[in-house]
């Protein structure tokens, strides 16, 4: 995750895979997160708090976002 | 990368060939040598057909010939060689295309004789990538390396189960081409195309799932693997050739890169292909002896790598070089060059062009 070069709008680049893919402004703000190494509870909490999103189904999200970008960027 | 070039040099490149689908890299090094040095250097063009499109770009080559094909005997192709240096009074001559290196590595004695220099493996380097070798090399690399085999009878695609060979597979050339099949007869099918191109045997190779990563770099003949710059395909022709491209950066690629260029102890430039598959771990493919056609990305990182290459040769030591941007991106166009009738004849019946 740390090594994605990720711009301000949604553009993100991986230079071991070479692939680019858009996401958008919640996805960067999970990249963010996710960047700064912090843990799924955390990124569950930010996210309820600044979307006013139900937590199972935050989490559930945010899991399924985590293992999309895995695929893409193994 | 600084170089501290200033002196006009006379350099010849070949391999002009440069059909879209699969263009050779005589173009693209000639263009990085011009982008790096400017009119400090003077290219000659050697190309093999009055239709490669290298001999009508003055921009890039200040004259250009043509040359026998490599099948031809090795006195034709040192007499040519001879006629052009009488002419143009080369200083050096960074061949292109796979074929043509065993003849010149045998001619280079000759050539140092004649004042060109050369930077070229040895013929048993050469021969130790060969692709029939390439899982032997691997091994004592410490690289992962399908498993290939020479193939000479289209009966093998019915019956290579038995030996525990199942599709999809890769059959090659044993120069050049490639082509994935999925079944017995398209695999027969590919082997006759393929042999009938190139001859026998041909090769086939176990399919590793994955996507291609190239990297080209510059060996220095001690086991030192200089100013590698890497590149993911982004789009490819029909023959699977980059069209887009861009740089990326994997210690894992360069350290599995630098491991095979440390046991040839390669002199010269190379390619480097793998496969990385969905571990990220990766596989050797081929290794190509040559600068390949996209060596042009290297100056679009700040490594200009025929540009190093041409340093070398005037015994300089190693350039230094900055590091390679990752994300930097290449697209290739295709373009027309105009060529007046009296510029074609005289390639035709003399064969060479001069800039005027």
């Amino acid at each position: 995750m740390q090594r994605l070069a990720v711009s301000e709008n949604g553009f993100v680049f991986d230079p071991v895979t070479g692939n680019s893919f858009t996401v958008n402004s919640t996805g960067l703000r999970l990249l963010r997160l996710l960047q700064q190494n912090k843990d799924l509870v955390e990124i569950a909490a930010t996210v309820q708090s600044e979307y006013d999103a139900d937590p199972r189904e935050a989490e559930r999200d945010i899991l399924e976002f985590v293992a999309l970008l895995r695929k893409h960027n193994g | 990368m600084k170089t501290g070039h200033r002196r006009v040099r006379t350099v010849a490149v070949t391999g002009l060939n440069a059909k879209p689908d699969n263009p050779g890299p005589g173009v693209a090094v000639a263009r990085c040598l011009r982008e790096a040095l400017g009119r400090d250097v003077r290219i000659v063009g050697l190309g093999y057909d009055a239709m490669d499109p290298g001999l009508y770009l003055p921009r890039y080559f200040d004259a250009a010939f043509l040359t026998p094909y490599p099948s031809n005997t090795e006195e034709a192709l040192i007499s040519r060689l001879a006629d052009i240096h009488a002419k143009e009074k080369l200083r050096a001559l960074i061949p292109c295309l796979d074929a043509e290196l065993p003849s010149l590595i045998r001619l280079g004695p000759r050539l140092t004789t004649m004042g060109i220099r050369t930077f070229l493996p040895s013929l048993d380097q050469l021969r130790l990538r060969d692709k029939d070798r390439l899982p032997e090399l691997a091994k004592i690399a410490g690289v992962s390396c399908p498993s290939i085999r020479p193939v000479n009878h289209a009966g093998f695609f019915h019956a290579c189960h038995k030996e525990g060979w199942r599709y999809p597979m890769v059959v090659k050339g044993i120069f050049y081409d490639a082509q994935v099949v999925f079944g017995a007869d398209e695999g027969a099918s590919a082997f006759r195309r393929i042999a009938a191109e190139w001859g026998l045997p041909v090769l086939v190779q176990r399919f590793v799932e994955g996507e291609e990563h190239n990297l080209v770099a510059i060996g220095d003949g001690d086991g030192a693997m200089l100013g590698a710059v890497t590149m993911k395909k982004r789009a490819v022709t029909a023959k699977g050739k980059a069209w887009a491209g861009i740089c990326t950066h994997d210690r894992a690629l360069l350290d599995a890169a630098s491991a095979l260029v440390s046991v040839l102890r390669w002199r010269g430039p190379l390619e480097v292909e793998m496969i990385r598959d969905r571990r990220g771990n990766y596989h050797l493919v081929e290794i190509n002896p040559r600068f390949p056609a996209w060596i042009y990305l290297t100056h679009g990182v700040g490594r200009n790598l025929p540009a190093a290459l041409l340093h070398l040769m005037m015994g300089k030591p190693a350039p230094s070089f900055s590091e390679p941007l990752a994300g930097t991106m290449f697209v290739r166009y295709a373009e027309e060059t105009i060529v007046p009738l009296s510029t074609y004849e005289s390639v035709v019946i003399d064969g060479n062009r001069q800039n005027a």
